[in-house]
């Protein structure tokens, strides 16, 4: 038997049910490409929050900010293709606050350690004492697994299907 | 006779069959050509053996897992890091009633041990409760030739990511695991690393679909990236749950391709609270309250985010954290 797997993308997905005696909001169900879909470009929208850690859709088009955390982080790449790439923190460069990806102000003065081109599947760590950049010539989705921090964007209300 | 020093003992040899019963505590455990049956002081159960043994295995292989862990609605086991509950009936509203409900604490060690050597002794060559049903045989019958291969597989940990050195490497030929037959359609690439001089081997990334599709167990995930305490487990999910899973804290669903449907209960009372259907992209909480049952039509790729830390079970148990994630303002 041949079988045919179902992906979702930018441009066509088919959201889930969700039908509960119970209040909505307790599940927070969402779907990456319709919150993607809606987004900003770099707006990185958290969709999962597990106490201070959470995961952000971004809807990747152009150049992204320079970013870096004082911790790995972790990018699926869900719909197109993504270049990631990577310039070298000085210890003194690294971010020390709790915990998620902060926009650094331009490109560090670094040496660069080069670039990854990720697509659908593809995920790429974002290690701590790196700065990344996002880019896209198509608008694609990444789905960030890392800590709930200053860039991260909440809207739950909006994202979440609540009856 | 303190429960938690007891271990397993054989009761005797079903002349028929061939199958060995056994005792663990005040848990009696035999099986016949169709079923598994428990048996405690007050109470017996009947469990089909093909869930039985899915559930069984997997509870070995996860360590117990996180929480609650039902091999059906009646019995199963509860994990304390260190300490495992075994009950019959504990988080059923009519057996509560009746009183007939029934639970023990033993080691987590006593409870490994148990299970490896039920699963031993009822385990025949050519049935993996590891495998989609379509991809193994049949666990029915009278006893033949136990397997001799390992119990569990596929459970391996990365503790930063994946392939990376000294962490598990990613499936693929080499490994021993080609693609699956249910996503032979899909096509797999690798990412492009480019090091600039200096930094080879600093960068990294991997086909996470290619991963998962190679797995050749279902319902059985692997970590294969870690921020502090949250772990990212990806697995394959054909056929259904062979467990009812209850966790102790919050945990996330992220469906990666195809859909699963899932079945909401009350985790105390089994009291059913709906369904929910994931499809591509979706993304929802599994709150701390529920128990989870799924169900995938197709064999899908599903990623799993859970919160590791430490004594999160306490602090949920206790009423200190709410038993779901999101706080909507």
């Amino acid at each position: 038997m041949a079988y045919n797997t179902k992906v979702g993308s930018l441009d066509s997905y088919d959201k889930g049910t969700i039908e509960l005696a119970d209040d909505l909001r307790k599940y927070a169900f969402s779907n990456i490409y319709e919150v993607a879909g809606k987004a900003a470009p770099f707006e990185r929208v958290a969709m999962v929050q597990n106490l201070e850690y959470v995961a952000e859709a971004v809807r990747v088009e152009g150049e992204s900010p320079w970013y870096a955390a004082p911790h790995d982080e972790f990018a699926i790449v869900m719909d197109g293709e993504v270049t990631f790439r990577f310039v070298q923190l000085e210890d003194d460069q690294v971010p020390h606050h709790e915990g998620g990806a902060v926009r650094l102000g331009g490109e560090p003065n670094g040496p660069a350690m080069g670039k990854v081109t990720a697509r659908r599947g593809h995920q790429v760590l974002l290690p701590r004492g790196a700065a990344y950049q996002l880019s896209a010539g198509q608008p694609a989705v990444a789905f960030i697994q890392t800590r709930d921090g200053p860039e991260t964007v909440k809207r739950w209300s909006e994202i979440c299907t609540l009856a | 006779m303190d429960a938690i020093t007891t271990k397993i003992a054989a009761t005797g040899t079903n002349p028929d069959t061939g199958y060995t019963s056994y005792r663990l505590g005040g848990f009696e455990f035999a099986r016949d050509e169709y079923f598994a049956h428990v048996s405690w002081p007050k109470g017996s159960h009947i469990i089909e053996i093909d869930r039985f043994l899915r559930a069984m295995v997997r509870d070995i292989g996860w360590g117990f897992f996180y929480g609650w862990i039902f091999f059906d609605d009646i019995f199963g086991t509860t994990n304390h890091y260190g300490t495992v509950d075994l009950f019959a009936g504990a988080y059923d509203a009519g057996y509560k009633a009746k009183g007939l409900d029934h639970l023990e604490t033993f080691s987590a060690e006593t409870v490994k041990e148990a299970f490896e050597t039920i699963s031993r002794n009822w385990i025949n060559e050519g049935y993996d409760p590891l495998s989609a049903p379509l991809e193994t045989g049949s666990p029915l019958g009278p006893k033949t030739v136990e397997r001799t291969d390992a119990l569990v597989r596929g459970f391996a940990a990365a503790s930063r990511m994946l392939g990376l050195e000294g962490e598990p490497p990613v499936r693929s030929d080499a490994t021993g695991h080609p693609i699956n037959r249910a996503f032979a359609d899909m096509e797999f690439d690798k990412p492009d690393i480019e090091c600039a001089p200096g930094f080879e081997g600093q960068l990294h990334a991997i086909n996470l679909f290619d991963h998962i599709a190679r797995a050749d167990v279902t319902w059985n995930p692997s970590f294969t990236a870690v921020t502090g305490a949250s772990i990212c487990c990806v697995t394959s999910e054909e056929h259904m749950l062979p467990v009812i899973h209850g966790n102790d804290r919050n945990e996330w669903f992220i469906q990666l391709t195809d859909e699963i449907h899932w079945q909401i209960a009350d985790k105390n009372s089994g009291q059913p609270r709906g369904t929910i259907v994931m499809k591509p992209g979706d993304v929802c909480a599994m709150p701390a309250d529920i128990r989870h049952q799924g169900f995938a039509p197709k064999r899908s790729m599903l990623m799993v985010l859970e919160n590791g830390t430490p004594g999160l079970e306490t602090r949920y148990a206790s009423g200190e954290l709410k038993p779901y994630p999101v706080d909507f303002g």
